[in-house]
Parts: C-alpha cells; structure tokens; sequence
C-alpha cells in the first residue's frame, strides 16, 4: 500500500505544527518519496532525534507501508 | 519484541566490529537503493567496514529496529554506537562529520 504525499505532510505537521514540510515524489510512482522537514523544535536535537520526531510522527507506516522515504530535517534559520 | 538471545548477537556483532552496517544485500549486490546508497558512502570515506545482509536473517533483520529503535535498514554503528540510517549518513557525509567521527575513533582507512 503506498500513501500520498499529502498524507505524509499532513502527519507530520499533526505531530509538528509549526513545522515546514516539503514531499517530493521521487519517482512518479507514488512509492519513493523525498521528505524535508524544517522545524524550531528540531533545535538541540541530534540528528538521530530529529528523524525520529519525524517518523513518530508517522506513526509506525516509516519501514511499513512507507518503505521509500528520503528524509532530511533542518533547523529553519 | 526481540529475545535475549537475537539481542545479545546483535550486541555481540555491533561490539566486535568498528564499522558495521546492517544492510539488504552485500556490497556487491545491494538489495535495495539506500543499502546502496549507504555502501556508496563508506566506500567514498575509504573506511574498513563489516556488513551484515538482515535478508539471511529474520531474526536480526527485525531484531536490529527493537535494537536501536529505529524502523529501517541499513543501520550503520560505529565503535558500538549507532549512527544512523542512509539518510543520515548522507547528511553527515556531505557536512564531513562522518570522516571527522571516524577519524575522531582513531578507525583504519581501507
């Protein structure tokens, strides 16, 4: 099962509400996305801890039906 | 959840290698695109590196995520240390934090 890439974006500023989200369909298929997740409450965090952020967010599918998913986290600036 | 003893391999390969990556495949014959993209790294840094293919086994393949709390593979630990997974690796790669933590744990260049 794949998701769109609205879902992802919309799950992951349910968790990040002030967070910047932006999904690229990587390869048109709706499988293979690329994520970028800007958020204030990434700072302080380690890089480990901000994926994470990013993939509770997602609520177990990252691994599962979110096999495909590029992710970078920045700290907006 | 992982049993004691799939824990305990896991500990044991994690402790016994300086660089080792959790991964889909070999590095010949990647299984997957960010296996491969995480073999392409360790090989640009030019680091020694063990590589253990989870599709030979379930019980590390699943173990591995309880272990590190982390849903996907590859995985790769550094001096029993998990850094990351291919996204990562490629963030630190291109900001040179991956050379630097190498360098930093005093790891042989291949």
């Amino acid at each position: 099962m794949a998701m769109a890439a609205d879902d992802i974006a919309a799950m992951i500023r349910a968790a990040l509400p002030d967070a910047e989200v932006t999904i690229t369909d990587l390869a048109g298929d709706g499988e293979h996305y690329a994520a970028h997740v800007v958020s204030a409450a990434f700072r302080g965090q380690t890089r480990i801890a901000q994926h994470k952020a990013v993939y509770a967010a997602l609520g177990g599918r990252m691994g599962g039906v979110l096999h495909a998913l590029q992710l970078t986290t920045a700290i907006p600036t | 959840m992982t049993d004691t003893t799939t824990h305990a391999r896991i500990a044991e390969i994690v402790n016994g290698n300086d660089v080792v990556l959790f991964m889909k495949g070999t590095p010949l014959f990647p299984q997957c695109g960010f296996s491969s993209r995480a073999v392409a790294i360790l090989e640009r840094i030019g680091v020694e590196y063990a590589t253990v293919d989870v599709l030979q086994d379930m019980e590390i393949r699943n173990g591995i995520k309880d272990y590190s709390d982390w849903p996907t593979i590859p995985q790769l630990y550094i001096k029993g240390e998990f850094v990351g997974g291919s996204d990562i690796m490629m963030e630190m790669y291109e900001a040179g934090e991956l050379a630097e933590l190498v360098e930093q744990a005093g790891i042989a260049r291949a």
